[in-house]
């Protein structure tokens, strides 16, 4: 009896492990392919790993192809374990159409709501509960000057918009390419955004982006945003237009320009040069009323599964991300910073430095745009700030008619 | 009676032979089209709902900044596309067609393009039209420094920038089009032209052009159909810019499906376009039935 007990067991034991071995399996759909990106995921790869698991890769180049792929097979039914998105209203009608497994018992059990900065929160909270796991911060306006430059120009690190224009002019004046700048939609959008938060001050950004309201366009406010924006074309270069975001810091890091307006991960291209953030060159998020650090950055969800296992990883998974050390580790490689704002981050460089602190203070926060806005209208928006960048004839008062009118977006 | 039943049966083999055929038509073609116009009726974002809201996505669309300027850059250059690689590409055949030395050679070399694809060109050619490394650069660096060459970054010339690469891209398949018709040409026609002194260009013009239709018909077909598809020479171009100013309808079409989650103004935008092909495309066929119909009745 006894044996025949025991064997049963050890079958029952054997078959455990086989099982647990054999799901303690995670497939991860994100779209880091770059030398510096991939790096960032393979820590978070390492980390599952040493907790038993087994990652299943899944890069797929490009964003929007990875979440098409990734939205495909969760409608289909045939779910990866955790999918990327950026954080904001990627991921808004997975969330109504019940796709989307909620990680609020977790984050109740880990008390991660008081750790996480009020806007990515929000962003990731659904209905009152939390449908994603923010991972990075990325701030998105960022001047990088290079110091050497500025030094030569004579002038002092900019403060505000006012002070920009003054070095850029000087920078003129010498010669030089004023401001490093890549003509592609997004990053015209960026370069808007920038001045948007730091001309009209974070309360202008939340009335024209949060609640969309028309009336903030045709604000005093708004039309200097226009105008400031409208100067910056007087500092970029021929070749300005459909140049990539990344060959524009190289003419920074190679001081052939003054400075870039970009977000956090440029500094990926500075380091690749060997150069150190307060050294080489500068970061300074410019702000005229105090406030406005647009944080935005990426976040994992979990698509709803029947596989008891798959729902236990995914939480093995959830838990593993927001990890403290598991925080500085990544985004040291990802140039971003931890979402959480109780980790140290004293090993990393002034700029995350800086971001740390700024994202820590509610009085600084501000959410990016893709936080406030559904993709389609931050498509429309960008249509129409691309086509006033480009067509020095359209009067303020047009773009701000086609502004509100791409805020409207069915 | 005995004769109706082999018939009736090769008719049933013909259709079982026929039937894989028939149902991707039905499901791939026209089942993808209908729910591309239903969709496009629908306020979908992300995902396809089946909350109608009628024509407002197409009022949308035609309020729409990015997509007019899309629909006048295809007319643009569908236009000039069309005539400068026909002449540009007959012109070639002509002069090859003087049995010049190195004929291979030079075929290769005019066709060659063509073996790559439009992402390639449009790359290439961003590069060589860059104000600040291609030819504006080489200009200045050879002691002209008023040289301006600059079309690429202008919003009001980028549009024949890229006609221009097409043209480049292009001309060498219209080149192997026409002197396969022009090598079809009796030479007869041109001993009797020749006996009754009729100029060289003169027999080009009113014998030859006239008698080479099917080789112009096949050529513009081609031809109408990138022009129509085009999107991947403007993401590597120019990615639509500047600003908006080299946008095309294809282009918006993808953007909208995928990156911008905008499905209803995609489908819309698509349907649009399918529209259009059909009101050229249905005329023509009509006519051709017409003419078909009239010979046979000769």
């Amino acid at each position: 009896m006894k044996h025949t007990a025991s064997v049963v067991a050890l079958a029952l034991g054997l078959g455990w492990a086989g099982t647990a071995f054999a799901q303690d399996k995670a497939e991860v759909i994100h779209w880091w392919t770059s030398g510096g990106e991939s790096a960032a995921v393979k820590v978070f790869a390492d980390m599952y790993t040493k907790g038993g698991g087994t990652w299943v890769d899944t890069a797929i180049a490009g964003g929007a192809n990875a979440r098409t792929a990734a939205i495909n097979r969760t409608v289909a039914g045939t779910p990866p374990t955790m999918m990327q998105f950026n954080t904001g209203k990627q991921f808004d009608e997975l969330v109504e159409n019940n796709l989307l497994n909620d990680v609020d018992a977790v984050a109740a059990e880990m008390k991660w709501k008081d750790k996480i900065p009020g806007p990515i929160l929000a962003a990731t909270t659904r209905n009152g509960k939390m449908f994603a796991v923010p991972v990075n911060i990325h701030g998105q306006n960022w001047l990088f000057f290079n110091t050497e430059v500025l030094k030569k120009l004579g002038a002092e690190e900019p403060k505000t918009f006012d002070d920009l224009l003054v070095v850029l002019e000087k920078a003129k004046a010498a010669g030089l390419i004023p401001l490093a700048f890549s003509g592609q939609k997004t990053w015209e959008r960026g370069l808007f955004n920038t001045v948007m938060v730091g001309v009209g001050g974070p309360k202008l950004w939340m009335s024209v982006y949060g609640d969309k309201d028309p009336k903030a366009l045709k604000s005093p406010e708004f039309k200097q945003v226009a105008e400031t924006f409208a100067k910056l074309r007087n500092y970029v270069d021929a070749g300005a237009p459909g140049r990539n975001w990344n060959d524009a810091t190289a003419l920074v890091i190679q001081g052939k320009a003054a400075g870039q307006i970009m977000g956090d991960w440029a500094k990926g291209e500075f380091i690749a040069a060997n150069q150190t953030a307060g050294k080489e060159y500068g970061c300074v998020v410019l702000s005229k009323a105090g406030g406005g650090y647009l944080m935005g950055g990426d976040v994992f969800a979990f698509p709803k599964t029947k596989d008891a296992a798959q729902q236990k990883q995914q939480i093995v998974l959830a838990k593993m991300l927001l990890d403290p050390a598991t925080q500085v580790e990544f985004n040291k490689k990802k140039g971003s910073i931890p979402v959480r704002t109780d980790v140290d981050t004293s090993s990393m460089d002034i700029c995350a430095q800086k971001g740390a602190k700024m994202a820590a203070d509610p009085a600084q926060q501000a959410p990016a745009m893709e936080l406030l806005t559904a993709p389609a209208v931050t498509g429309a928006v960008e249509d129409v700030i691309s086509s006033y960048w480009n067509t020095p004839a359209q009067t303020v008062d047009q773009f701000a008619d086609k502004f509100a009118a791409a805020l409207k977006t069915l | 009676m005995l004769a109706i039943r082999p018939r009736l049966a090769s008719r049933l083999a013909a259709w079982v032979a026929l039937s894989p055929a028939l149902a991707v038509l039905v499901v791939v073609y026209i089942g993808c089209t209908t729910w591309t116009i239903w969709i496009s009726m629908t306020a979908s974002r992300m995902l396809p709902s089946s909350n109608f809201v009628g024509l407002r996505q197409y009022e949308a669309l035609f309020a729409n900044e990015r997509w007019t300027v899309s629909v006048s850059n295809l007319v643009i250059f569908g236009t000039m596309f069309m005539i400068a690689s026909l002449a540009l590409g007959f012109l070639l055949a002509v002069a090859i067609d003087q049995r010049v030395r190195a004929e291979n050679l030079l075929r290769s070399i005019f066709l060659y393009p063509f073996s790559m694809s439009f992402v390639v060109t449009g790359l290439v050619w961003q590069w060589v039209l860059n104000p600040t490394f291609g030819i504006e650069r080489i200009g200045k660096n050879l002691g002209f420094a008023d040289f301006k060459f600059d079309w690429i970054v202008r919003q009001d010339m980028v549009i024949y920038c890229l006609v221009f690469a097409a043209v480049w891209h292009a001309a060498g398949l219209v080149m192997a089009i026409m002197l396969a018709g022009l090598r079809g040409i009796d030479e007869d026609i041109w001993k009797a032209a020749r006996v009754d002194g009729l100029p060289t260009w003169r027999v080009y013009v009113s014998i030859v052009v006239p008698m080479m239709g099917a080789s112009f018909a096949t050529a513009s077909v081609l031809m109408a159909t990138s022009v129509v598809r085009l999107y991947d020479l403007s993401v590597a171009m120019t990615n639509g810019g500047p600003g908006i100013a080299s946008e095309v309808p294809a282009k918006f079409v993808m953007d909208h499906l995928f990156e911008r989650q905008n499905i209803g103004l995609a489908t819309a935008a698509a349907t649009s376009m399918l529209i259009t092909v059909a009101a050229v495309v249905g005329p023509f066929l009509y006519w051709q039935s017409r003419r078909r119909a009239a010979a046979g009745a000769h």
